[in-house]
């Protein structure tokens, strides 16, 4: 807890977007985490994602569950409402959330310990649901809050802080979310801003479940030689698959990649992504070949990197259950109370 | 042979084995007896399975209006030679026993009647299909009961018309059967029955539902637009009710899209967090559980709790603890709703006593939700859920508007120069709240359960965390003005000697009190409808020198939580207690009370009194 109250003022002569506003625009509070903290580096790219998009805050929510990770929606957005649920449980309230005004854009921020053990029921079934949500998975191996525990991702063989080996396999949350069917999977790491930025504004405008896994070093517990997801250990395995470019409506395409190499995926509302293929065999249509890739970069301790699988046909939660166009929670008191003329032929047909 | 005879007050119990198709029958029956103007109060009494075991259903038609079930059988319809022994030791001296004589047995009782219709000779040369066979037989022997027992053969006619509207094809062999076992009965059961049913205009006005119908229903009035749930028997049918209902009601003609979610959840830790993130967003939201149900909720409940978070949770009480007995009803879950989660924590509950306060409370649920900015239960069980009830019917009034509580709207936000999410500003306890997405710079805050001030901001400073805790006690203190008041039986009191007693005890109350009374003990009555207390229960408690209260649990958990909250001596309260899981009878409180009143409990001491 800080007690430091973040200045306001700002340099006149910041750059602004669209709407107008600067990137302090789009800050949140001071963070509370360890200098170094990679979750805080996933703060800032989601600023800039958000900042060049130009979103208004107030059309977000930001959901989280309990830990390090589900502390960090305070350090960005602050004119955004926030939600900090219970341990493992942000899915069900941002499901929950959804289904009261799909009009929202929810981002989801979790770590591996919220998500891979406690609430590992609740991310399956809302990859399962196809959630319409951006789901922020900040992965660092370790339990922070509780000093140092191994979490479900951590790898067999990693060591401790403290030299203590890992005896279980990790769980690999973007396949298990691939093989569930949601319909955009990424990973990426907190220190490659250039990626991770991208991919946050292609998630951010994919009407579906939207999973990042970014590997997010913790620099207190899990930092050290004999940690793989220390920040050393991620820039030497780390193997980009894509490159992309994610492409609001209406605007040029800015990067210039090699034909034959790049691949436009559409959006729902018309915006696209253009990838750059790193390997020219990797199709991220394809779900099959990502689980595969994926398997194979597990044996030989690689972290594939960028856009692993994308599914534009999805329907998202509120489509599937054929919701309303107007929110849930701006129907008009007419349209949901029947009234007493509706209950006498209810009464007659109970009596 | 001496023969019961008695004209609109039987009881009639039907054994059957499970997945025969014998409920619906017998609820038609029910029904029957329901449409000839006599009260009834069905009682399915169902094993946790799908198929094989014994299952009973028990129908008490009243004229008096006693509705609570009664021990002892008038008229046994045994079709299960599996629970033959049980069933025959059942039946009242005088009473009558129907079963399906194509197989001829002895039943070793002479004061009993013998009734025997060959069901399965007759189906069989009647009907080729195997399955047709078995399914027929139940409406075979509501044929030859409707004789018995002088009810209109039309009444059922009409009943199995409106059953099959739509599979119009079933309606000839259903009546069909309904007749062969009516024309059996004519030709060979003549004056065997002194039971019978003269028709009567005692069911005007009144309807005969269930409580999770009835519930359901009482969501889509008031309001709600999203059902987050988990299968759990005896709460499902609600769910179910709802969804049933909103497909009637909330279908955009236009569009043909829905105006409400129906989310069947993968556990009951995320219907419930469903239920609260669409009630953070302001779209009503509830979900519909039981006991085993909100011990895996509290956490969230907690949540709502401190965050102040409107939800509605349906706990339709079955047998515990634990798995328990999933089809049997109790009264048990009181201190576990009313207390639930970790902290400092207590709930709104509201307790309905029959359908039709099923469906009030469920509408008034959300109300009261909003306007405290709580979780609110709604504490039915399974015999009034499950449980077809003789009731009023339902009334709504037309200028009665959703009170959504203190929601800030943009204009608001754009009047105030500063805001607190839980800041008291009215004295109340009561703080206005905001919904994402009103203001594009005004009124956004994080919602934790972690301690927060009454700017929402996280703090770690025990007395501003102190001072939150308070105010959200005296939030709770305050909510009595916006529940159900108590129900006094009597206009004044009449008696030393109170009784204090709530939910589906309702059905068997009146005939209690009755009994009481005609044997020289008259006693007040008052039913309990909510939580927290309303004064009048204090006072009621206070006019009365000693209190029976009567609950459906082993533990006396209401009589814990009035001595929990509020300045009373325990030995003043004397408990009637009932957890067999068998609806309670009004023999079993009349017997318990005039027991304690003969013995010398009631004495109680001048160090007692003070």
């Amino acid at each position: 807890m800080t007690y430091i109250v973040k200045p306001i003022n700002s340099h006149p002569n910041l750059e602004r977007n669209h709407l107008g506003l600067t990137r302090r625009d789009y800050e949140g509070t001071i963070s509370t985490l360890c200098a170094g903290c990679g979750h805080d580096s996933v703060s800032a790219a989601i600023i800039e994602a958000c900042y060049d998009l130009s979103l208004s805050s107030d059309q977000i929510a930001k959901l989280s569950g309990i830990g390090c990770s589900s502390k960090s929606p305070s350090y960005f957005l602050n004119q955004a409402h926030g939600f900090n649920s219970v341990h493992g449980r942000m899915p069900s309230v941002a499901t929950g959330a959804n289904l009261g005004n799909q009009d929202l854009m929810y981002l989801g921020v979790s770590g591996d310990g919220d998500t891979a053990a406690i609430g590992i029921g609740q991310f399956m079934h809302a990859a399962r649901r196809q959630l319409n949500i951006t789901y922020i998975l900040e992965n660092n191996g370790t339990y922070g809050l509780t000093k140092g525990q191994f979490s479900a991702t951590n790898d067999q063989g990693s060591k401790s802080k403290y030299g203590e080996e890992n005896l279980l396999a990790p769980i690999d949350l973007p396949a298990m979310a691939i093989q569930l069917g949601a319909g955009f999977v990424a990973r990426s790491f907190s220190g490659d801003k250039d990626q991770l930025v991208p991919l946050l504004k292609a998630a951010m405008k994919f009407k579906g479940f939207a999973l990042i896994d970014i590997i997010s070093p913790c620099v207190t517990f899990n930092n050290h030689t004999g940690s793989t997801k220390s920040y050393d250990h991620i820039r030497e395995h780390n193997k980009s698959v894509s490159s992309l470019d994610f492409v609001p409506i209406g605007q040029e395409i800015k990067a210039d990649y090699a034909e034959g190499k790049k691949m436009d995926v559409p959006l729902h509302d018309g915006a696209k992504i253009t990838l750059e293929k790193l390997t020219s065999e990797y199709n991220p249509l394809d779900k099959g070949e990502a689980i595969q890739r994926l398997n194979e970069a597990e044996k030989t301790g690689t972290v594939l990197t960028g856009l692993l699988y994308i599914n534009p046909e999805v329907k998202d939660h509120a489509e599937i259950l054929n919701i309303s166009d107007t929110p849930l929670n701006k129907i008009s008191d007419e349209n949901l109370c029947p009234g007493a003329d509706k209950l006498k032929n209810i009464n007659s047909s109970l009596s | 042979m001496s023969k019961i005879s008695s004209v609109n007050e039987f009881v009639i119990k039907f054994a059957n084995v499970n997945g025969s198709g014998s409920a619906s029958a017998n609820q038609m029956f029910a029904k029957g007896i329901f449409r000839s103007g006599i009260p009834v109060s069905p009682k399915n009494i169902f094993p946790s399975n799908i198929q094989g075991l014994p299952t009973w259903f028990e129908i008490r038609a009243s004229e008096k209006g006693y509705l609570g079930r009664k021990a002892g059988i008038d008229f046994m319809v045994a079709m299960n030679p599996q629970s033959y022994a049980q069933d025959v030791a059942e039946i009242n001296p005088g009473g009558y026993l129907l079963y399906d004589s194509s197989w001829k047995r002895e039943f070793h009782r002479d004061d009993i009647n013998i009734v025997e219709v060959p069901l399965t000779s007759l189906c069989v040369d009647e009907f080729s299909n195997p399955k047709t066979r078995l399914l027929f037989k139940n409406l075979v022997y509501v044929g030859a009961l409707a004789y018995l027992m002088n009810i209109d053969k039309e009444v059922f006619v009409n009943l199995i018309n409106e059953q099959f509207t739509g599979k119009e094809k079933l309606i000839a062999p259903n009546v069909k059967a309904l007749e062969m076992g009516f024309n059996y009965a004519e030709s060979n059961l003549s004056d065997v029955c002194d039971i019978k049913v003269k028709v009567s205009n005692l069911t005007d006005g009144m309807i005969l539902t269930n409580g999770n119908n009835a519930g359901g229903l009482g969501c889509v009035y008031g309001g709600a637009t999203v059902c987050a749930w988990y299968p759990i028997t005896p709460s499902t049918s609600l769910a179910e009710s709802y969804k049933k209902y909103c497909d009637q009601f909330r279908i955009d003609e236009v569009t043909g899209k829905n105006n409400f979610a129906f989310v069947q959840a993968e556990d009951e830790l995320a219907s419930i967090g469903m239920a609260i993130g669409a009630n953070w967003n302001g779209a009503r939201a509830f979900t519909a559980t039981s006991g085993p149900g909100i011990s895996l909720m509290t956490e969230f409940i907690g949540l709502a709790y401190f965050a102040e978070i409107p939800v509605v949770i349906f706990n339709i009480q079955r047998g515990g603890p634990s798995t328990g007995m999933p089809t049997r009803t109790q009264q048990s879950d009181i201190l576990s709703c009313a207390y639930a989660s970790h902290g400092d924590t207590k709930h709104v509950m509201l307790i309905p006593s029959d359908p039709k306060e099923c469906f009030e409370f469920a509408a008034d649920a959300f109300d009261v939700s909003d306007r405290l900015q709580t979780p609110v239960f709604v504490l039915s069980d399974l015999d009034i859920g499950m449980n077809d009830w003789t009731c009023p019917e339902f009334e709504w009034d037309d200028k009665r508007e959703f009170d959504r509580g203190k929601v800030l709207s943009k204009d608001e936000l754009d009047s105030m120069d500063s805001w607190g999410r839980y800041l008291d500003v009215d004295g109340d306890g009561i703080p206005y709240r905001t919904l994402p997405g009103t203001h594009p710079e005004k009124g956004a805050y994080f919602t934790r359960g972690s301690s927060h001030d009454e700017y929402a901001k996280y703090i770690e400073d025990g007395e501003a965390n102190a001072r939150n805790l308070t105010r959200i006690q005296k939030k709770f203190n305050g909510a009595t003005k916006f529940l159900p008041k108590p129900v006094l039986k009597q206009e004044t009191n009449a008696s030393s000697i109170g009784l204090i007693y709530f939910g589906s005890t309702e059905a068997a109350m009146q005939e209690s009190l009755d009994q009481l009374s005609a044997s020289g003990h008259p006693i007040d009555a008052m039913r309990i409808r909510a939580f927290p207390f309303d004064l009048e229960i204090w006072n009621f408690i206070n006019e009365h020198e000693s209190i029976f209260l009567v609950e459906q649990n082993r533990d006396a958990q209401m009589k814990t939580l009035l001595i929990a909250e509020g300045k009373i001596n325990p030995r003043k309260i004397l408990s009637v207690l009932c957890f067999d899981g068998a609806p309670i009878t009004a023999k079993f409180i009349t017997d318990s009370i005039i027991d304690t009143l003969a013995s010398d409990q009631l004495l109680l001491t001048a160090e007692d009194l003070k």
